[in-house]
Parts: C-alpha cells; sequence; structure tokens
C-alpha cells in the first residue's frame, strides 16, 4: 500500500522541480534547439533545390552548347559549300571570259587574215595585170611587126581581161 | 561487497557455468514463491542460526530499495550501514517549519523534537494521542536522485543549444549527436503524426516530459550513488506527470473533444452507457499513463533486486550456495540490465507518444 500511495513530499517537490525544468528548458534549451535545427534543416532544403536547379541548368546549358555546337558546324559546311561553289564559279567565269577573249582574238585574226588575204589577192591582181601589160607590151612589141596579128590579138587579150 | 565477490566467482567459476546455470534454476522458486519460509525453514543448522542473528529478507529489502527514504543508503547492514543523511523538512501547523537532518532520527532509533521515523520510513509524531497533521516536505532519496538526474539534463540541453548557437548551421558534435537524433525523432515520428501543424507549440512540453522520464529511468539503473533510486517509479512523480497531461488536455481541448463526450454520434438511447464511458475514459487515460510508467519501473527494479537476492537466499540455504549461484545471477542481472535498458527508453517515448495522441485527440477541429 506504501508502494501506490504517493507522499505529499515528492508530489510538492516533483510539481516544483519539474515546472521549473520545464519553463528552463523551453527557453533556454528546446527553443534554441528547435530553432537551429529547422535553420539548419532549411539551410539543408535550400541547398538542395539550389543543386537541383543548378544540375539543371546545367543540363539545359549543355543541351544548348550542344546546338550551338551543331549550328556552328552546320555554318561552317555551309561556308565551305558557298565558297566551293563561289571558286566554281569564278573558274567557270574565267574560263567562259577567256574563251569569249580568246574567239574573239581568233576572229580578228581570221578578219585581219581575210582582209590581208583580200589585200595580198588585190595586189597580187594588180602586179598580174602589171606583168601582163608588160608581157603584152614585150609581146606586142614583137608582133607589131605584123600589124593585123597584132590588132587581133589585142582584141582577143582586151575581151578576155573584160 | 557483494559486487566484489561477485566478479571474483564468475570468472574462478567460469568452468561450471553450464551446472551452476543448470543448479541455479533450482533456486528460481525461491523468489517466485515465498522466499521467507525457504530461509526462516531452516532452523536446523543451529550454529549458522546463532551467526546470522538478523535473516536476509528479499521482500523487505527490495521494499527499501524501491520506496523512498529520508536518507541514501550506501552500503552496511544495521549499526553499520553507510548513509548519506538528507534535509527533513516538516510543516506542521502549530510550529510551522522545522529542519533538521535525517541523522537525528539514528535509523528510527531516536525521537527528535517529538517525531519519530516509524516502520513505514514515514515521520509521525512520538506519542499517538498528537493528531494533528504532519507535512514530510523533506529532501528525500527520491527528491535528491531526481534533482541529481534533472541537474545533468538541464546542462546537457542547455550546453546543446549554447553549443547550437556557437557553430549555427553546422552538424552537430558529440554527445549532441545523440540527444538530436532523440528530438526529432519526438518531434517527427510521435508528436507530428498525432498533432500535425501543432506541434511546435507542444514540442517544449512534449521533450521535457520525455526527457525527464528517461534521463530519471537511466539513473535509476546506475546502482550506485548518484543513482539507483525509484524515481519515475514512484507512484508520485508518475501522477505528477499524468496530472500535467490530464490538465493539458482538457484545458487546451476544442469543441469537438466535448462534442465526441457529451453528444456522441450515436442514437440517443445510448448515451446512457456511452457518456459515463467517456467521461471515465478522460480520467482513465493519463491514470493508465501513470500507472504504466510507475509499474513498468518499479517491476524492473523488482527483478533485478530479485536476482541479486537469489545470491544471498541461496547462501541461506546452505552456506557456500551463494557463490556457485553468484555467476549466474550476475549473467541474468547483466541480461535484465540491458532490457531495463531498453525500458528505460521504451516507457519514456510511450508515455510521450501517448500524450501526444491524447493532446492531438483534445485538439482535433471539425472535420467530418
Amino acid at each position: 500500500m506504501q508502494l501506490v500511495t504517493p507522499a505529499i513530499g515528492l508530489l510538492f517537490w516533483m510539481i516544483v522541480t519539474f515546472l521549473l525544468v520545464l519553463v528552463i528548458l523551453k527557453k533556454y534549451a528546446w527553443n534554441p534547439i528547435l530553432s537551429s535545427i529547422r535553420e539548419r534543416e532549411k539551410t539543408i532544403q535550400d541547398s538542395l533545390l539550389l543543386a537541383e536547379k543548378t544540375q539543371a541548368d546545367m543540363i539545359r546549358f549543355q543541351g544548348e552548347n550542344e546546338s550551338l555546337l551543331a549550328e556552328a558546324r552546320k555554318e561552317r559546311d555551309l561556308m565551305l559549300k558557298e565558297s566551293r561553289e563561289m571558286r566554281d564559279k569564278i573558274i567557270g567565269d574565267a574560263k567562259t571570259l577567256a574563251d569569249e577573249e580568246a574567239k574573239k582574238l581568233i576572229n580578228r585574226a581570221q578578219d585581219e587574215i581575210e582582209k590581208q588575204k583580200a589585200a595580198a589577192i588585190a595586189e597580187l591582181k594588180r602586179e598580174i595585170s602589171v606583168f601582163s601589160v608588160q608581157i603584152a607590151e614585150k609581146l606586142m612589141q614583137q608582133h607589131l611587126e605584123n600589124n593585123d596579128a597584132q590588132k587581133a590579138i589585142i582584141e582577143k587579150q582586151l575581151s578576155q581581161l573584160n | 561487497m557483494p559486487y566484489f565477490t561477485v566478479l571474483f566467482t564468475m570468472t574462478s567459476f567460469r568452468k561450471h557455468l553450464w551446472g551452476l546455470i543448470f543448479s541455479a534454476f533450482l533456486f528460481l522458486p525461491a523468489i517466485a514463491g515465498q522466499p521467507d519460509t525457504h530461509v526462516s525453514n531452516r532452523p536446523s543448522n543451529h550454529q549458522n542460526e546463532e551467526k546470522k542473528s538478523k535473516k536476509f529478507d528479499a521482500g523487505k529489502m527490495i521494499m527499501e530499495h524501491i520506496s523512498d527514504s529520508h536518507d541514501w543508503h550506501l552500503w552496511g547492514e544495521g549499526h553499520d550501514a553507510v548513509s548519506i543523511y538528507l534535509p527533513v523538512i516538516l510543516y506542521v501547523k502549530s510550529k510551522g517549519f522545522i529542519f533538521f537532518m535525517s541523522s537525528k532520527f539514528e535509523h528510527g532509533h531516536t525521537a527528535y523534537m517529538g517525531f519519530i521515523l516509524n516502520q513505514e520510513n514515514k515521520i509521525v509524531w512520538e506519542s499517538s494521542d498528537n493528531h494533528e497533521p504532519v507535512y514530510d516536505l523533506s529532501i528525500t532519496k527520491n527528491v535528491a536522485a531526481m534533482l541529481f538526474a534533472v541537474f545533468a539534463l538541464l546542462i546537457l540541453a542547455i550546453g546543446m543549444a549554447s553549443s547550437y548557437k556557437k557553430n549555427a548551421g553546422k552538424a552537430p558534435k558529440g554527445i549532441h549527436n545523440l540527444i538530436e537524433p532523440l528530438i526529432l525523432f519526438i518531434r517527427d515520428d510521435v508528436t507530428k503524426p498525432a498533432l500535425g501543424h501543432k506541434t511546435d507549440r507542444f514540442m517544449p512540453f512534449l521533450l521535457s516530459i520525455f526527457f525527464f522520464i528517461f534521463i530519471n529511468n537511466l539513473f535509476g539503473l546506475i546502482p550506485i550513488f548518484p543513482g539507483g533510486a525509484n524515481v519515475t517509479g514512484n507512484i508520485a512523480i508518475a501522477m505528477v506527470l499524468a496530472t500535467l497531461i490530464f490538465l493539458t488536455v482538457n484545458l487546451k481541448a476544442k469543441k469537438q473533444y466535448w462534442k465526441h463526450i457529451f453528444l456522441p454520434d450515436v442514437p440517443i438511447w445510448m448515451y446512457i452507457i456511452i457518456i459515463p464511458i467517456e467521461i471515465l475514459g478522460v480520467v482513465l487515460k493519463p491514470f493508465v499513463l501513470m500507472l504504466r510508467l510507475f509499474a513498468n519501473i518499479t517491476a524492473g527494479h523488482i527483478i533485478i533486486l530479485g536476482f541479486f537476492s537469489l545470491i544471498f537466499i541461496a547462501e541461506a540455504i546452505r552456506p557456500g550456495v551463494g557463490y556457485f549461484a553468484s555467476p549466474f545471477v550476475v549473467a541474468f542481472t547483466i541480461f535484465m540490465s540491458l532490457l531495463e535498458l531498453l525500458v528505460a527508453f521504451l516507457q519514456a517515448y510511450v508515455f510521450t507518444l501517448l500524450s501526444a495522441i491524447y493532446i492531438g485527440m483534445a485538439l482535433e477541429e471539425e472535420h467530418h
């Protein structure tokens, strides 16, 4: 029975002690501890969120980098292609220009040749006519002895010349 | 003394351990049944009887250990006993407050200022004619032990708080590493499920209750001064804690709680049965809290002391048998002590858990 009969002294001291402990611990222990735990938890939470965000950013940046790289590669290819085309075009242009020039030159040369030829022929004709006049002169001097014959020949020659 | 004998015999008789365990089992009924009869029913050895004028009484020894007293018994028996005397504080209406040391009583052999220590270790008037009530507010063994434990708790907790302030944002160090998980456990696994967003409001109260019970339980397991007192196993301590829970629950209770008691959702004719049961439940919940703590801790102390008594009971049956019994007793006591370590935590946890649940039930808002 003694065991289950609360003693008044112990009740009194227990109430006093426990309430004091409660007040002291609440003010000087639990509240600071709990608030610093909460603070730490918040820091950890924030850090985790930041890390997650950073990772996402990293992935995004990586993707962006890759697309940038791909774009650059494409651009490079395009530029190469363009330059090749340009080169080909320039060469082609140069060729056609050269061909034309050559043709022109040839044509001019041909014209010149024709002209020269014509001139030469005319000259030749002139020379021949002179020669033939001289020949005819000589012949006529020989044939003048024979007047009739001479006349016949002259007329024949003249008709032939015309 | 018994500790040294026990340690010595433990090493030298290890070879016979199995035989000893078997023989010790034979002694088990000794405490399970009536140890007194076993001891006193052997008056055959006359010489022995004379040598031991005072027979070993396990029940008396255990009761002395688990109940409160005005001095802190360390070792020895009777006149050789070594105790720490504690201050006695009495209040009597006609005399006011009276202070003196409990050594004045000389273990109940002498009266002092008209008071005497009776068989139940209570301070009463020497003359049985005096019926004036005596309020004993002494610093008893339990009060002193409680103060030691509380002092340790204060140092630990306040030290922890200041170290948290010093290195804020960093991980805890040393012993705080051990306490912080407990705090988090109480907050996240015990209180939060019951109280939800109101957790923070009751955290200081519940943490104080948990750590008060836990540290007093642990101090109770230390066999020497300043531990060993059966503080949390004392009905007064458990009663105050349970009363605080009772007051918190009923003073903080919301409408829903009272509606649940006086206007439950049952047919009207059942009110005759339900309402008395509900009202009984209001008182019964803290009452069971008190009883559970008191019974568990006291039982733990009784078991461990009972096992130690086995040595002396065996010795009384036949001199020397106690030596044989001791290794088994020590082994089993170690086992029981480990179990009590678990119980120390478990009871603190259960008390806090149920308190949180009761408070949570009282604070429940109307939602259905």
